[in-house]
């Protein structure tokens, strides 16, 4: 009981911050709005997948991208509570390590969720057919994804001291990720490089952000694999992710 | 009777450096229990390890009967620690950050609320406590951060500095405020602190460390007793010259040079004054002022520690003898 309300304090902890910060909100409209609107809109006269016009084909690539920014990036917040102080609190309280990794990843998933939702506003008011059932089904798959990018961050956090040396290596493991999952561009079939194709499928956002097309353009949409082994994919991924942040966080001096 | 904390050679490198070395200090319940040293002595270190921050390298210690390696979530349910450094939440409330921290340690909901109301009138903040953070003053985080490590009923608190950095009116408020919580609470209190007037009013018992060791521990009172002699000072550009003047006076115990002057440490001090100022007249050298009074905390902590504190910023409250930097967080 009591670390099942350590878990919930530090979960309302990260969601009233967050919904304090209007900034934060507002900023994290611009990232996807700029992708889908000039790069999107760009493209599409150059470039068709099937029969998807490139806006529609990077629209779950850019719900996936913007799940994997904000939940690296939200490692941040460790940062600044080692930074202020308010890190020592949590530390000291009487629950266990696992409670306060898990507190902290289920507030930051929720940020992360409430904008990757923002941009399916984003995507319906730009004219891409989503609709609520689509929204629904996508849902469970994103949080899914989440779950393993917010400790990725988290993880980072915790071997980090400053917070510039995070911006820096979080890019290092967003980047790649993001440019080979598949997000802006097919990463399998004729004229892709091996190397790439390679290089995509060693990477487990890739199989994150084809579960997403799978959910969101149904049946206009070829998967590189079947859902299942997909979500089983970032399932591990997530596990393993989990795994070393409770560890990492638990590290006593 | 059971010692609220009870510590065995409790020891803790950093790589190279012993910050605390085989440390044996024993706290009864009830008091409130100075730990006083000049930065880097080992003072947080031993909090920390009291307080299960950091492990011992070796050695033990038991807080409120429990072991502060094995029985760490014990050790914590039990204590309530004041921070050196703020550790409060200033995008939250007053009120949210106290609600997040009964929380942390399982205080009955139905119980929050008056527990919540009562700290907060102990530090005089219900009008402010619904209120960001960021706006409160140090003076009142500090008190916040005092009322927040109560709600949970401690039965040891831990004071880590508290009062740095807070202007006279502030550190008189919070020390009545500490004074108070002895009186109404059954609770045992480690504090910390530079700052000697603090350590005197309001320590039980005092325990100087330096470079990690205990070198003195008593009453304040005893302290001073043991230092038997009073205190001359006599401000003179010719410090040095005065010094090997009167120097084999008898009744004259120690001479410091320190910034501005000469400060005696003698028996008697009454009588040997006359004699010390017409000692100067006739080798020509000028007094500018003297004054004579009994020694203080401040005094006994030279004596053991053989050179001045130094306050935040780094300056100097009296001559420094020597000067070694060892910060350690």
């Amino acid at each position: 009981m009591t670390e099942i309300r350590g878990i919930y304090t530090l979960w309302l902890r990260e969601i009233k911050r967050y919904l304090r910060d209007r900034a934060r909100i507002v900023s994290s409209f611009v990232q996807p709005l700029l992708w889908l609107v000039i790069f999107g809109s760009a493209l599409r006269v150059l470039v068709s997948i099937g029969e998807l016009t490139y806006q529609q084909y990077i629209f779950p690539g850019i719900v996936g991208q913007t799940l994997l920014f904000t939940s690296i990036f939200i490692g941040i917040s460790v940062i600044w509570d080692r930074e202020f102080g308010f890190l020592k609190e949590i530390m000291v309280a009487p629950i266990s390590r696992f409670s306060v990794f898990t507190g902290k990843l289920l507030g930051a998933s929720t940020d992360a969720m409430i904008q990757g939702i923002l941009v399916f506003v984003l995507g319906a008011l730009l004219g891409i057919t989503v609709n609520p059932l689509i929204l629904g089904e996508a849902l469970p798959v994103m949080l899914l994804i989440t779950f393993g990018l917010v400790s990725v961050g988290l993880i980072v956090a915790s071997f980090i001291e400053s917070l510039e040396s995070f911006g820096l290596i979080v890019n290092f493991i967003n980047m790649p990720m993001f440019f080979l999952s598949g997000a802006l561009f097919p990463v399998r079939g004729a004229g892709v490089p091996n190397w790439l194709q390679i290089a995509a499928s060693c990477n487990p956002f890739t199989y994150a952000v084809d579960a997403l097309r799978t959910v969101i353009l149904g049946g206009s949409w070829q998967p590189l694999f079947p859902l299942y082994v997909e979500l089983l994919v970032v399932t591990c991924f997530d596990l393993a992710m989990i795994t070393i942040g409770t560890w990492a966080f638990g590290r006593r001096k | 009777m059971e010692h609220a904390i009870e510590t065995t050679e409790l020891t803790r490198r950093f790589g190279g450096l012993v910050a605390v070395v085989k440390l044996n200090i024993s706290v009864e319940r009830g008091e409130v229990f100075g730990l006083l040293g000049p930065n880097g002595a080992g003072k947080t270190t031993t909090i920390s390890m009291l307080c299960t921050i950091l492990k011992p390298t070796s050695g033990t210690a038991t807080v409120n009967g429990f072991d502060v390696v094995k029985q760490d979530m014990q050790v914590r349910k039990s204590i309530g620690i004041v921070f050196q450094d703020p550790s409060i939440d200033d995008r939250l409330t007053g009120r949210e950050n106290l609600y997040m921290h009964a929380n942390l340690y399982d205080v009955a909901p139905g119980e929050q609320k008056s527990r919540i109301d009562s700290v907060l009138k102990l530090v005089e903040l219900e009008d402010r406590a619904d209120d960001l953070m960021r706006t409160y003053s140090g003076g009142m985080r500090r008190r916040l951060e005092i009322a927040r490590g109560l709600i949970h009923c401690p039965k040891v608190l831990f004071l880590d500095e508290p009062t740095i950095g807070l202007d006279p009116q502030t550190r008189e408020h919070i020390w009545s405020h500490i004074e108070g919580l002895r009186k109404a609470h059954d609770i045992t209190m480690v504090l910390t602190t530079h700052y000697m007037d603090e350590a005197d009013r309001l320590s039980d018992r005092i325990a100087i460390m330096d470079y990690g060791k205990v070198v003195a521990s008593d009453t304040p009172a005893a302290l001073k007793e043991k230092l038997e002699g009073d205190v001359i000072t006599v401000n003179t550009k010719e410090a040095s010259k005065l010094s090997s003047v009167v120097a084999g006076t008898a009744d004259i115990l120690r001479a410091n040079v320190v910034g501005g002057g000469l400060e005696l440490t003698v028996h008697g001090g009454k009588a040997l004054l006359p004699r010390i100022v017409e000692a100067a007249a006739k080798n020509g050298i000028f007094i500018e002022s003297v004054s004579l009074r009994e020694p203080n905390l401040g005094d006994v902590f030279l004596h053991y520690t053989g050179r001045a504190i130094r306050v935040e910023g780094g300056e100097e409250l009296h001559g420094v003898t020597a000067i070694r930097r060892r910060r350690i967080k």
